[in-house]
């Protein structure tokens, strides 16, 4: 595969990944009502379980709540970036390492027929 | 699939962390293990444990009009194998138990289970069967990738209808209950998780071919392409 057809088909997967969310909202919008849209689905199970169940008390709280969605969403946020730190320490240290491996002249580069 | 802080019975919640710890305590051996044996892993695999991080604090809207997020546990279990996810996985887990009232310490057992153990392992499976299928590497890593994340809410499925079955259909009906919750609702974000881990494991090819060669992910099909 050439170097040409090789981000081409990296372009296509990006450009299928944003039609898949784009559906997936277009579609997704439709089916509920506005109230509850893009409820959690993880809520949803514990809603189940509460209106099958109704006897069922949880016997054990989260020691921490946080008290409302922007603090929430601030923590997942949090988490992203934390791992989208590593990440791309991790890739720019495997870089970084490939490029000085591939100027040394000892060093060998490996071909690379592409994947 | 975050299973919420004591919504499970105290017979499950034990009986899911008698399975889940003997796999953690294994999995936390390998990577210490890869990580001694072969420090120049140490930055995959600190990117296999990244990429589960980002993917599973990432909640997206699905075509049945509720959200969910992708797990990220089939890149590594692609590249090391899956033990060494199922300590990865607990890490997140715990973290998004205690921070974000996410899943629970109670439920930590079951929902290690789903996400870092079985998930892996199926997706693993689905590595290991199109590499003897000689599939391309690419739908390769997309079925491992999507394949580990759907079977994730497909165990938490089990897990809830064991825990809660239906009075009139049994334990059956609760799981196409909870599947119906769960799973169609994973199906598109699971083949957006496979297009994802294609796209990553291509950049992976381009700047670190000699340490996936080591770890024998670009094996025989990698011999094919040459």
């Amino acid at each position: 595969m050439g170097r040409l057809r090789k981000s081409t088909v990296n372009i296509l997967l990006v450009a299928a990944l944003v039609v898949i969310f784009a559906v997936s909202f277009v579609v997704g919008g439709t089916r509920t009502d506005p109230e509850e849209r893009f409820g959690g689905t993880d809520g949803a199970a514990t809603a189940q379980i509460e209106e099958s169940n109704p006897d069922y008390q949880p016997w054990f709280e989260p020691f921490f709540q946080p008290e409302s969605g922007e603090v929430e969403s601030g923590l997942f946020a949090l988490q992203a970036a934390l791992g989208g730190v590593v990440l791309g320490f991790a890739f720019g240290g495997l870089w970084g390492r490939r490029r000085s491996k591939a100027a040394a002249p000892d060093g060998r580069p490996s071909p690379d027929p592409a994947a | 699939m975050h299973i919420a802080e004591g919504f499970l019975p105290v017979a499950h919640c034990v009986a899911w962390y008698a399975v889940s710890t003997p796999f953690i305590v294994h999995g936390a051996r390998a990577v210490v293990k890869q990580a001694k044996e072969h420090p120049e892993s140490r930055l995959l695999l600190a990117a296999a444990g990244a990429f589960t991080f980002v993917l599973s604090s990432i909640k997206l809207p699905s075509v049945t009009g509720s959200s969910s997020h992708p797990t990220g546990t089939g890149l590594g279990a692609v590249l090391f194998r899956p033990p060494v996810m199922a300590f990865l996985s607990t890490i997140v887990l715990v973290f998004q138990a205690l921070l974000l009232a996410h899943g629970g310490i109670t439920t930590l057992g079951a929902n290690v289970f789903s996400m870092g153990i079985a998930g892996p392992w199926v997706g693993y499976a689905f590595w290991t069967l199109s590499n003897k299928l000689k599939l391309n590497r690419n739908v390769g890593v997309f079925l491992a990738l999507a394949f580990a994340d759907l079977s994730t809410y497909v165990v938490t499925s089990f897990q809830l209808a064991l825990a809660f079955p239906d009075p009139v259909s049994g334990i059956f009906g609760s799981v196409a209950k909870f599947m119906g919750i769960f799973a169609i609702s994973q199906v598109p974000l699971a083949i957006a998780e496979g297009i994802l881990g294609v796209l990553v494991f291509r950049l992976l090819t381009d700047v670190a071919r000699p340490e996936l060669e080591r770890l024998g992910v670009l094996g025989s099909l990698a011999v094919k392409e040459a």
